[in-house]
């Protein structure tokens, strides 16, 4: 096994973890983490793509575009932390609406 | 024709690349100008227009405009490429930002009082960043900046729909931004996949090289699934009707006018242009069975409403999920009359016309709300006689919904209804005939209540006959778009890709 493809198998293992955790995260926070592990997934998968050949030398358009999607989710997770905070400040609670009354029924131990 | 007037439309002066800069330019000076930033509606507005319409000309006088940014030609750069169908989102994004600027001057203005909101200093740069987001989707040319675009897009619109602070609106606003946020990590990693096979992200070039392999087909799957997300397709539409009804009327207008459209561009470019050989029977017949779905239980959901602005969210819905039968219905000559030019031109008719009706729809609601204090429909009773212009714009904008003749949502739903008998497939036909008397049954609902005699007490509140007439502006068009019918179908037809003519399947 190569290096890249290993890169690219961590960074698939990272999407479906990531997945799991934006999908089935009841708390807010967690979603938002969980989307910054699929991103992260998602960049290191893009980045064994660079390694496009084993001989010629690495291919800069994945790495271009590694940085202009790494601040596309700086943006998105600062705007989802923020607007996670006012909804806690206003309502005091970090879950997603519509799903938060029956899970994790022991935080309300 | 003036000298000057052929110089402007001549290909060197890039006005698809104006589209973009120009918003993003007002947004910059918009943030500049703090407390006097309603002071650039007019001229954004009027400058959007203009640019619009000389990039509309242009394309119809020299074809498909492509534009090498800082003279990098592709697969290296990124090209900017303006067809007929980037042309006809342009002019819609241009004339649904003029009325919604205009709408919104009043209220994210200066107050009659001199007292000022913070609401007003963050709207007006937002507006303009989503209209440059819009504007970039309508000209990319290539899969990468179209993700930049669609991520534009997203993060100023869930801030706008969060704009009022209510913990409502933030919920739906959180609740947005994690759908889209999941929809743009499945379409970015798609776009890592087509790279990996294909070694290039330019849609021309992909057009050529997309086979059926698995790796495409999977990054197409991906693709879609991520696009479905941002653009409310059902089954992944659950976050739009709490979004779209907290947000304020000129955003709401935007935002289910346009927003929801930029991601349906590019499924369309993605399916028909770049990997037309992937999608079979089966497949076709998927995407179209939740365009299906979408329709009747929008529709459905829509019914059962109580508040006005829910009852347009959920429309919209319903309407978008017209947009998926494209899929199983593509196919037709555009270069026979134009009563055969298939369902490709048809929808694209259906989403403008539904863009122009859906903005008018909610200013006028807008107008409602302001006048009553809230939107539950039992309170409109009578308001048609306070806000008769609303009212009227309201009406008008419901015939375009509802698909009736003259109108552009007729022009749409005609085409796709001929295409759908012209292919033997009268199912797709039931269910559009079905969509729109449900349509006409949750929108004579409120209509009703305009209409009512008013026995409720309570002051109302005057807006401004000028602003009413905004919305009533934008439903005219609507309209108009199915009487003029003959002008946007031929600008469609430019660079119309060929799977549009073929079919998919």
């Amino acid at each position: 096994m190569t290096a890249p493809v290993l890169y690219g198998l961590c960074g698939a293992a990272l999407v479906g973890i990531g997945l799991y955790g934006l999908v089935a995260g009841a708390d807010l926070l967690r979603r938002i983490l969980g989307f910054n592990v699929v991103g992260s997934g998602v960049f290191l998968y893009f980045g064994s793509l660079a390694a496009r050949h084993p001989t010629l030398a690495v291919d800069p358009v994945p790495q271009a575009m590694i940085i202009t999607g790494i601040v596309v989710a700086l943006a998105g997770t600062a705007l989802a932390v923020a607007i996670a905070i006012r909804l806690h400040d206003e309502t005091a609670t970090t879950r997603p609406p519509g799903n938060a009354e029956n899970r994790d029924a022991r935080d309300l131990r | 024709m003036p000298a000057i007037f052929a110089d402007l439309v001549a290909p060197a002066v890039p006005w698809a690349a104006i589209s973009v800069v120009l918003p993003l330019a007002a947004a910059l000076i918009a943030a500049l100008l703090g407390r006097h930033a309603h002071r650039l509606a007019i001229p954004t507005a009027l400058a959007g227009l203009a640019v619009a319409a000389l990039a509309t000309t242009q394309v119809a006088r020299h074809g498909v405009i492509e534009i090498a940014v800082g003279g990098w030609k592709p697969p290296l750069g990124i090209a900017l490429r303006l067809d007929g169908l980037g042309c006809a989102f342009l002019l819609v994004i241009a004339l649904v930002s003029a009325g919604v600027m205009l709408f919104a001057r009043a209220g994210f203005g200066a107050a009659p009082d001199g007292s000022e909101t913070r609401r007003g200093y963050v709207f007006w740069p937002l507006l303009f960043c989503t209209i440059g987001g819009l504007a970039a989707i309508a000209v990319s040319g290539d899969l990468f900046n179209l993700y930049v675009g669609l991520e534009l897009l997203t993060v100023t619109a869930v801030a706008l729909v969060g704009l009022d602070g209510k913990p409502a609106a933030l919920a739906a606003a959180i609740r947005y931004l994690l759908f889209a946020l999941l929809g743009s990590l499945l379409y970015l990693l798609g776009t890592a996949i087509l790279y990996l096979v294909h070694g290039t992200l330019d849609i021309r070039l992909l057009a050529g090289a997309a086979s059926t392999d698995g790796a495409t087909l999977t990054a197409v799957a991906l693709m879609t699934a991520g696009l479905m997300a941002k653009a409310a397709l059902f089954p992944l539409h659950g976050w739009l009707p709490p979004a779209h009804a907290s947000a304020p009327a000129p955003a709401s207008a935007l935002l289910s006018a346009l927003v929801v459209k930029g991601p349906f561009i590019i499924m369309l470019r993605l399916w028909f242009e770049i990997a037309p050989a992937i999608a079979t029977p089966f497949v076709a017949q998927g995407l179209g069975a939740l365009g299906a779905a979408g329709i009747l239980i929008g529709s459905l959901l829509a019914l059962r409403q109580h508040r006005l602005k829910l009852v347009i969210a959920y429309s919209t819905v319903a309407q978008l999920g017209y947009l998926l039968l494209v899929f199983p219905l593509a196919g037709g000559s555009g270069e026979q009359q134009p009563w055969t030019a298939g369902a490709w031109t048809g929808i694209i008719f259906h989403a403008m016309s539904h863009a122009l009706a859906k903005s008018a729809m909610f200013l006028a609601a807008g107008a409602m709300v302001e006048a009553i204090g809230d939107d539950q429909i039992e309170r409109l009773d009578g308001i048609g006689q306070h806000l008769p212009i609303a009212t009227f714009a309201f009406g008008l904008a419901a015939v375009s919904l509802m698909g009736l003749p003259p109108s552009g949502g007729f022009t749409g739903k005609y085409l796709l209804l001929s295409a759908a008998f012209a292919s033997g497939q009268w199912w797709w036909a039931v269910v559009m005939i079905g969509g729109g008397l449900l349509a006409a049954g949750y929108l004579f609902r409120p209509l009703s209540h305009l209409l009512a005699e008013r026995h409720q007490p309570g002051d109302l509140v005057v807006v401004a006959r000028s602003r009413q007439t905004i919305a009533l502006g934008l439903a005219a068009l609507s309209i108009l778009l199915g009487l003029l019918s003959l002008g946007p179908y031929q600008l469609l037809q430019i660079g119309r890709p060929g799977a549009a003519a073929e079919g998919l399947s």
